[in-house]
């Protein structure tokens, strides 16, 4: 071999690299600079008074409590409808539909779905839930709204997490007198779980970082006390950093950045998790 | 000699025209190895798979004739398959063992099943190791996972899978293809004991195989069935020329 060329070819290798190099840090280096910049912004306004008391004197000072509690509620409301109902409609898909035009047809709408901006489910939500079905602004008319723009995600993941199970194990226990439901229950099911798991995290905390689907379904300007049942409106992390930052005039910053960072652990904390759900399972997996 | 299975005028098509059956007439009898051999595609998995309705799940096109199992039709349509499993139990050619513990494979069936007593897990699991000659190796272990087994042994484990049901029938579906030697032998070796007790049908993965543990055995080629003689008769002298042949090794 000519020493040129494998000289010539180490060079192209290393600017290669360097090039990929590059780009990585390109793309995570916004997100570092981003999170450091609303740790270094925010904390400052973190203290026991921000995550327990109440916002006072227009907002402008006090806490941020029932935005949390919002949150946590719209957060909970959302699991309650999509978790059963997108998982069930996942193992429907999985594990019982049938190859023909009519699955196709749910599949390409469930990607769809996925893809339609934010705001147009709240619209939706506006229209269906909190007017026709009279729910009114309120917690159930937002986790509904919000539950509609996280099921694809749901079903999707679920679906997948599914069909990752080898198709031998499904055989097996059918060859020994499994029942369909059986097979799924015993043995496809908690194989998928973590997956599954992982799947219904990542949805929901998308769904607790949305400000739009919420916007005209449930979400409160301000309120002075906690909300009390499900058809009562409440404030909401994501709402409420979109008013103090817009809405209020002469709004010390750092209370801005302080709930900012209360949002971005809320939803770093629900990914956290997923992954280590993740890891966990994948150190077991028997397969 | 009693027949435990009669197959009358099996014919089968897959819709994607892959193997096929085509008119197949079987006695096959009970406490004994009937052995299905000849080149692949020549419907021998087929037919094991339609004795204990697996074939449900794949996309057949067609299925005609009739399989007696005791005297009962299993291809009717009123057919339990559930139960009809219980009663024919199978090994495939790659040992897939479920992602519990060795114990938790052998109870896997009787749970299915809505077994309720414990003490007939104990005694499920102590019976079916030892007859699939698995219990020495395994039987301080029994809750370890068991994709930690060697590949003989998990696929001795499903063996004793299918066993712990009692089932009155086992198909093994070339049960040794992945097997070294001495594996491939403790096999073996199980499956004699296995047919006092039960009616076993094995599609051998070689000639020699066949040779070695059929009582009766039926050389099939693309999807008829050839020639069926008691095993010492089809591989010393047999009948048919292509039989002949294929043992022979002339083909294949």
């Amino acid at each position: 071999m000519n020493k040129f060329f494998t000289k010539n070819r180490d060079l192209t290798q290393k600017l290669g690299f360097s090039l990929l190099t590059l780009m990585t840090l390109m793309t995570i280096l916004p997100i570092i600079a981003t999170v450091i910049y609303i740790i270094v912004q925010g904390a400052p306004a973190i203290s026991w008074t921000f995550i327990s008391d109440f916002p006072r004197e227009g907002m402008r000072e006090g806490g941020i409590i029932p935005a949390i509690i919002g949150t946590f509620y719209l957060t909970l409301g959302t699991a309650i409808f999509s978790v059963p109902l997108g998982i069930a409609a996942a193992i429907y898909l999985s594990e019982y539909a049938p190859e023909n035009k009519a699955t196709r047809l749910i599949r390409l709408a469930i990607i769809n779905l996925a893809g339609i901006p934010s705001v147009v489910y709240g619209l939706f939500g506006l229209g269906l839930f909190v007017l026709f079905l009279n729910f009114g602004t309120s917690i159930l008319a937002a986790s509904l709204t919000l539950s509609i723009m996280t099921l694809p995600v749901i079903i999707s993941t679920t679906e997948e997490a599914l069909r990752a199970v080898p198709q031998s194990f499904r055989t097996v226990s059918i060859s020994l007198g499994g029942t369909r439901w059986q097979t799924i229950r015993k043995t496809v099911l908690p194989q998928a779980l973590p997956g599954i798991i992982t799947g219904v995290i990542l949805g929901l905390e998308r769904a607790a970082g949305e400000t739009a689907p919420i916007l005209f379904t449930g979400a409160a300007f301000f309120l002075p006390r906690l909300p009390h049942s499900p058809f009562d409106a409440t404030m909401a992390l994501p709402y409420h950093l979109f008013v103090i930052s817009t809405q209020v005039p002469e709004m010390p910053i750092k209370i801005q950045y302080g709930t900012a960072l209360v949002l971005l652990v809320f939803v770093i904390g629900m990914n956290a998790l997923a992954t280590f759900v993740r890891g966990r399972a994948r150190a077991k997996r028997q397969w | 000699m009693k027949n435990k299975i009669v197959i009358e005028n099996l014919t089968l098509q897959y819709s994607d025209g892959t193997e096929s059956l085509n008119g197949i007439n079987l006695d096959i009898p009970a406490n004994a190895t009937t052995v299905l051999f000849g080149p692949a595609g020549g419907g021998k998995s087929s037919i094991l798979r339609c004795l204990n309705r697996l074939n449900d799940l794949a996309d057949v096109e067609k299925v005609t004739g009739k399989i007696l199992l005791d005297g009962e039709n299993i291809l009717d349509l009123k057919t339990d398959v559930i139960a009809l499993r219980r009663k024919v139990g199978m090994v495939f050619a790659r040992p897939v063992v479920l992602p519990f513990s060795i114990r938790g494979n052998l109870t896997y069936g009787l749970e299915l099943a809505g077994e309720k007593r414990k003490s007939r897990y104990a005694e499920a699991v102590e019976r079916s190791l030892k007859l699939a000659a698995l219990w020495d190796e395994v039987h301080d272990r029994l809750d370890d996972p068991a994709i930690a087994l060697s590949g003989g042994q998990q696929q001795r484990l499903c063996l004793a899978r299918s066993i712990a049901l009692e089932p009155e029938v086992l198909l093994l579906d070339e049960p040794t293809s992945g097997l070294d030697p001495i594996s491939t032998s403790k096999v073996e070796d199980a499956l004699i004991e296995l047919k006092k007790q039960y009616t076993v049908i094995l599609v051998p993965h070689s000639v020699q195989q066949a040779a070695r543990t059929s009582d009766y055995a039926a050389f099939f080629l693309e999807g008829k069935l050839i020639e069926y003689a008691p095993g010492t008769e089809i591989f010393t002298n047999p009948k048919k020329q292509r039989t002949e042949d294929y043992v022979m090794g002339r083909f294949g």
